[in-house]
């Protein structure tokens, strides 16, 4: 019930009591993981910092899903979309008024988030399925949008993009953009968790948990239902620009609903309305593929893979470990890696004692 | 106590759902610094009233004044601003929300950083805000006397301790007028005692006017200064505890004497 503090970890001041990790052990912890990832370059090789660039862009867009669906409660299956107008502005941005690209990511934000507003709008007077099937609709106009905008996203032929420049030195390079994205996220998560312990952040929760309620408080209901969408666009549309100019190429076709499904599957298997869960479930779902094909190859040419044939079916085995997860995380821990983490610490914390 | 001039002015209100009549023509005036009952069978319109002043329905006719002004179609989201403040019959807490973080959202019309500057936590003020307010919600917690449970999640607390939360998020308002709907019900006798002498506590310390529906009668007739009586969505009467009390219309339609029984001695 009551949040357990380590013996000796005392909160003399309110402002000791509002910070984002609560415990000395925890904020050790925090920056003793950003010491080690500043490292990473150094050791790992680049296949695997493509990989941790891809969790960065992709748990900033779920964060921002995160913040939409987890704490406002409401409903988006177009998240990609505007993750695929973030990469797509940035990189038009870039071309079309030569905007230094580390400028052009957060415009981009922007401009995704405007956008979102518009298409959020209908969150003031929709909830539940009714909401669900409009975001489907700003997935699918956003879609087509992109396929027929040749100006904007160059067609089918996609868009080439250019890699951030600051002051002559180009992150070209997985080493270099690796600090890039980990700076973004370490900005964009703590926003996110200052948002969560403010006046607005409060009333996203509030309005999820109880609307009735919430606007005897003096919350305005439509306000902060289409804020979330903002907020939520803006967070997807700074992913996508990451993305872009990691890629250095984005095409039309990968923004489609699957897409946007498997950013719910983040958000859902990482823990809805959790900031840190958004980055686990990032990884688990950039993790995830890896695994089964590590899995694969391992048996590969086996008695195994001659019985089943698993060799040749790679790709369909990916989609249905992810389906896979996505259904044993609902029933078994819908509140995702988040809790799994805590039901962890609180163990350890109470070790040998835990009842 | 209560001989001012009044905060809150029903004129007139009726309220129909189709052809249903929720509230016919009802009236009434409380008065700055009282505590005021609203008391009847159920069914007879006494929420309905209350969600009329707290902004959730419109009345089909008739107008509502608060504190000078005419408050009859103004927004619910509004009225937090302009010191209305309310608690629900069946609890309304945010469940999910630690008990501090409820009590901090009736501070929402008090505040004033948005999200960007709270994003920004550091610069611009919000953590300052933050700090400021949080001084002013620990005092309603001690008030309370809920220190213990600050940290604790709503949903998981006893219905007694939700009772008290919902109660300390309508005070953080700082409402001039605060509705309370059956602030005692489901309480055993110990709470409720607790529950009568905070409600006077706020009443005379904290100079809130009270607007409260509740059923038991003792505690009614403890605490009121002046009692409405509502039936079939009709005023029927309004005035003293003592005086309604005897009110013969009001023992036949509330106290449960039937029609032959002599109407002149009081109920225990």
């Amino acid at each position: 019930m009551a949040v357990l503090a380590p013996t000796g970890d005392f909160r003399t001041s309110y402002r000791a009591d509002t910070t984002i990790f609560p415990t000395l052990g925890s904020r050790a912890a925090l920056w003793a993981g950003l010491a080690v990832l500043c490292f990473a370059p150094l050791v790992l090789d680049r296949y695997f910092l493509g990989l941790l660039i891809n969790v960065g862009t992709l748990s900033i867009a779920a964060l921002g899903l995160n913040i939409l669906v987890g704490f406002s409660g409401q409903i988006s299956i177009g998240h990609a979309a505007f993750f695929g107008l973030g990469a797509f502005a940035s990189a038009w941005l870039h071309e079309r008024f030569g905007i230094p690209v580390l400028l052009c990511i957060p415009i981009a934000g922007v401009m995704t988030a405007v956008v979102g507003l518009v298409f959020g709008a209908p969150a003031a007077r929709l909830k539940g399925l009714y909401l669900a099937i409009a975001t489907l609709a700003a997935q699918f106009i956003l879609e087509d949008f992109f396929a027929r905008a040749q100006w904007f996203t160059g067609g089918v032929s996609g868009r080439i993009t250019e890699s951030p420049v600051i002051g002559g030195f180009a992150f070209d390079r997985e080493e270099s953009y690796f600090y890039l994205v980990l700076a973004f996220v370490v900005v964009m998560f703590v926003a996110a968790a200052n948002l969560m312990r403010t006046r607005d952040g409060r009333a996203l929760v509030a309005v999820r948990d109880h609307y009735l309620s919430a606007e005897i408080m003096g919350i305005n209901l439509a306000y902060y239902r289409t804020l979330s969408f903002g907020i939520a666009s803006f967070y997807a549309g700074i992913g996508g620009a990451l993305y872009a100019h990691h890629l250095l190429f984005v095409s039309v076709e990968a923004f489609n609903i699957l897409f946007s499904i498997q950013f719910l599957g983040m958000v859902i298997i990482g823990g809805l309305g959790s900031i840190m869960g958004s980055l686990m479930g990032a990884a688990f779902m950039v993790a995830l593929p890896e695994v089964v094909q590590s899995g694969a190859d391992a048996i590969a040419g086996g008695a195994l893979d001659r019985m089943l044939k698993i060799g040749g079916n790679i790709s369909f085995l990916r989609e249905m470990a992810i389906g896979a997860a996505i259904i044993l995380f609902l029933i078994f821990e819908p509140d995702g890696l988040a809790r799994r983490w805590k039901l962890i610490k609180a163990y350890w914390k109470l070790y040998p004692y835990s009842h | 106590m209560g001989d001012h001039a009044p905060i809150l002015q029903a004129d007139s209100v009726s309220l129909r759902f189709g052809g249903i009549r929720a509230l016919t023509e009802v009236s009434f005036a409380v008065r700055q610094g009282e505590v005021f009952s609203v008391i009847g069978p159920n069914g007879a319109g006494k929420t309905s009233m209350l969600n009329i002043v707290s902004g959730r329905y419109r009345p089909t006719e008739g107008r509502i004044l608060f504190d000078g002004g005419e408050i009859t179609r103004m927004r619910p989201n509004r009225r937090a601003a302009i010191g209305i403040g309310r608690t629900f019959q069946n609890l309304a807490l945010f469940g999910h929300m630690s008990v501090l973080d409820n009590i901090m959202v009736g501070r929402h019309h008090l505040l004033r950083s948005g999200f960007l500057s709270g994003m920004a936590w550091w610069i611009g003020g919000a953590q300052r805000e933050e700090l400021a307010h949080r001084r002013e919600v620990e005092e309603i917690i001690d008030f309370l006397g809920i220190q213990h449970i600050r940290k604790a999640q709503a949903g998981t607390l006893s219905y007694g301790l939700r009772k008290q939360v919902e109660l300390a998020r309508a005070v953080a308002l700082r409402p001039k007028l605060l509705l309370l709907d059956e602030p005692m019900a489901g309480m055993n006798l110990e709470e409720k005692e607790e529950m009568a002498r905070t409600i006077l506590d706020l009443n005379e310390e904290w100079g809130m006017t009270i607007m409260m529906i509740e059923h038991d009668m003792d505690v009614v007739m403890d605490i009121s200064h002046r009692v409405m009586v509502l039936d079939f969505g009709r005023k029927l009467t309004e005035g003293r505890p003592e005086e309604v009390l005897v009110h013969p219309e009001v023992r036949r339609a509330y106290l449960g004497e039937d029609d032959a029984a002599p109407a002149e001695t009081v109920p225990a």
